[in-house]
């Protein structure tokens, strides 16, 4: 065993099956994920993606297996996760402001009955600073756009301070600008030793972004270090063969005969 | 009715007194927890945990023979919770949605509560008499008995959701992330929902099985319409609750043969009407006004814009250009005059002529800088037409 080996991963998930009515979405995955690493989830539609990430949060029930994260199960761990949801999946048309969401991250530390304060707000506003969006602090949510909502939701994440990051779709809607600037907020995350996990659809940008990579068609395909296991041949076992878009960075092999 | 009488008598009827504070102690509770049925959507599921109650309430009465206020709310509270679960378990374990599951719900057990109500007046007992006031509510019948525990329950309910105002607030914006936080997300929706069953059943005896799911919809959903904020709409929704309860229940216990739950309803009804239609920014009213202007002054800066096309193309800024060349220009003649008019109110054009019009310098400046703010890359020609 190398010294690389025997460090606690930041995620481990073992022999994990989840089922939805006696229909698997996810069969029999295995993924070790080390500390510090920008990590891409890609697969077809369908493929489980959403559910690996919601099944290492602990929001839908294994029929088999088990998730730890840094050597703990989930449920000792909730201070060190932080959760980005897809976009879609709230009512942007909540009577809210954009402060407020992004100080519900804080919710978890402040615990029961204790009301966010000056700290809370503060923190929040930092956040807010962070992904570009001060000065919208009091913006009622349903006032922002595609882009403005998705970097609401991770100032929230960034508020939690925790040190593994969840990330459904986070590129999802949103132009050119704001995805670089996300990108480089999310290396920025790794260069300071956080773990970020994104399910990600652009197959192109898989090697700009990320340096690891899980390759997901209800089972898994492969899980490594981008230039190792980013090849042809697995994304042609994840995508079941039909890959026109193929892309030709991801290819160079492909490229040369 | 005249309203004067009316305050008049509250003033100095003890009755009426205990009806009024009944009915705002309901509609208050009703509105505050409305508030988060409505943002949960979950409006029908207090239509079906009202309806069920029904049964609870006569087998309550059946079982104990009293019409003790907290026993009847007991039995009302059990069946509407059971209701609830009903409604869970058929979404859950079968492939029937929930709004499918709510009706089937909510028709039987209602339909069961009917038929064990004319079982029971049937009976030559004289106990009986008086349940059937559940149906579309009986504010007059309230004493002071009613009103301890409507505000007992309300008050406890209304004190819970604030105590736990940032959890439930989570709960109902995004409930996977509530979980993420480590919150106990089952145990904060049966929490939730009690509350919300507490709320409906309080306000039975008054307002009716029928109706009772208007009070907990309607102060939420005005609400809505004034305020971005939660506290606010929350606030709101319990002041318009109470306001429809309290106005309701006095005209119906001061006019004969008119059922509390109807004018109670009613009330709520002409406070959502004016929310939905004059509420600022929401509003339909304000709605209607904005577009309304915006199509003005879309239409004065085309005519701006075709008029400075026009006169690019003589090279004098003396000539002036018909109607017809400003009609055919802008598809059409109704409405040029009264542009026309108001744009020479602004100085911007001015007559040349009988019936021709052109740019005065100032309207000239105008023109160009909205033909650049609507297609910044072409300038000259880029007019909103």
């Amino acid at each position: 065993m190398t010294a690389e080996n025997r460090v606690i991963p930041a995620l481990q998930v073992e022999d994990l099956t989840v089922a939805y009515r006696d229909k698997p979405v996810l069969w029999d995955v295995d993924v070790s994920v080390p500390p510090g690493v920008l990590m891409a989830v890609v697969g077809p539609n369908g493929a489980g993606k959403t559910t690996l990430i919601k099944a290492c949060l602990g929001l839908v029930r294994p029929a088999a297996g088990r998730v730890l994260i840094h050597g703990r199960p989930v449920e000792a761990q909730r201070r060190n996760i932080a959760y980005v949801p897809q976009r879609g999946s709230v009512d942007w048309d909540f009577p809210t402001t954009v402060l407020d969401v992004v100080t519900m991250g804080r919710y978890g530390a402040l615990g029961w009955f204790r009301r966010p304060g000056a700290a809370e707000r503060e923190r929040a506003r930092q956040c807010l600073e962070m992904v570009g969006m001060l000065g919208y602090e009091r913006r009622q949510i349903s006032q922002l756009s595609g882009g403005q909502q998705q970097r609401v939701f991770l100032a929230r994440a960034l508020v939690q301070d925790a040190d593994l990051f969840f990330m459904d779709e986070p590129f999802q809607g949103v132009d050119a600008t704001t995805e670089r600037a996300i990108v480089a907020l999310l290396q920025d995350l790794r260069a300071s030793g956080r773990t970020v996990i994104c399910v990600h659809h652009d197959l192109q940008t898989v090697p700009e972004y990320f340096d690891w990579v899980s390759l997901v068609n209800v089972r898994l395909v492969a899980s490594g270090p981008v230039n190792e296991v980013f090849t042809p041949n697995h994304l042609r076992t994840t995508y079941g063969g039909r890959l026109p878009f193929l892309s030709q960075r991801a290819d160079p092999k492909e490229r040369a005969r | 009715m005249n309203l004067i009488a009316l305050v008049g008598n509250l003033a100095t009827n003890d009755t009426l007194q205990v009806v009024a504070l009944g009915s705002v102690g309901l509609g208050l509770a009703g509105g505050v927890l409305g508030t988060f049925a409505v943002l949960r959507r979950q409006s029908l599921l207090g239509d079906a945990v009202s309806h069920a109650a029904l049964p609870g309430i006569v087998l309550a009465f059946m079982l104990t023979g009293t019409k003790a206020p907290l026993v009847l709310v007991v039995g009302a509270a059990a069946a509407g919770w059971l209701a609830t679960l009903a409604v869970l378990a058929i979404t859950r374990h079968t492939r029937i949605k929930d709004d499918t599951a709510l009706g089937v719900v909510l028709s039987v057990f209602f339909g069961f509560g009917l038929v064990l109500l004319t079982y029971l007046q049937r009976q030559p007992s004289a106990a009986k008499a008086g349940l059937d006031r559940f149906l579309f509510g009986q504010a007059a019948a309230m004493l002071r008995g009613d009103v301890v525990v409507i505000i007992a329950m309300g008050g406890a309910a209304i004190a819970v959701l604030v105590a736990f105002w940032k959890e439930f607030k989570l709960l109902a914006f995004d409930p996977d992330y509530a979980a993420c936080l480590g919150y106990p997300v089952r145990i904060l929706d049966v929490l939730l929902q009690s509350l919300i069953v507490a709320a409906i059943v309080i306000g039975l005896q008054a307002v009716g099985v029928v109706l009772m799911s208007a009070l907990l919809v309607a102060p939420a959903a005005a609400a809505r319409q004034w305020t971005d904020r939660l506290g606010v709409m929350a606030a709101l929704a319990g002041l318009f609750g109470a306001g429809a309860g309290m106005l309701g229940a006095v005209i119906s216990s001061t006019t004969e043969h008119l059922p509390a739950g109807p004018s109670i309803v009613l009330c709520a009804s002409t406070i959502v009407v004016v929310s939905l239609l004059a509420a600022p920014n929401r509003g339909i009213i304000w709605q209607v006004l904005r577009h309304w202007r915006h199509q003005r002054r879309l239409g004065l800066e085309a005519l701006l814009c075709d008029l400075l096309e026009l006169a690019t193309h003589h090279h004098d800024p003396e000539h002036g250009h018909s109607l017809s060349a400003l009609a055919a220009m802008s598809g059409g003649r109704a409405g040029l005059k009264r542009r026309l008019r108001e744009l020479h109110a602004k100085g911007l054009v001015r007559p040349v002529g009988a019936g021709r019009w052109t740019l005065t310098a100032a309207g000239r400046i105008e023109a160009a800088r909205v033909a650049a703010s609507h297609h910044p890359a072409r300038h000259e020609d880029g007019c909103p037409t």
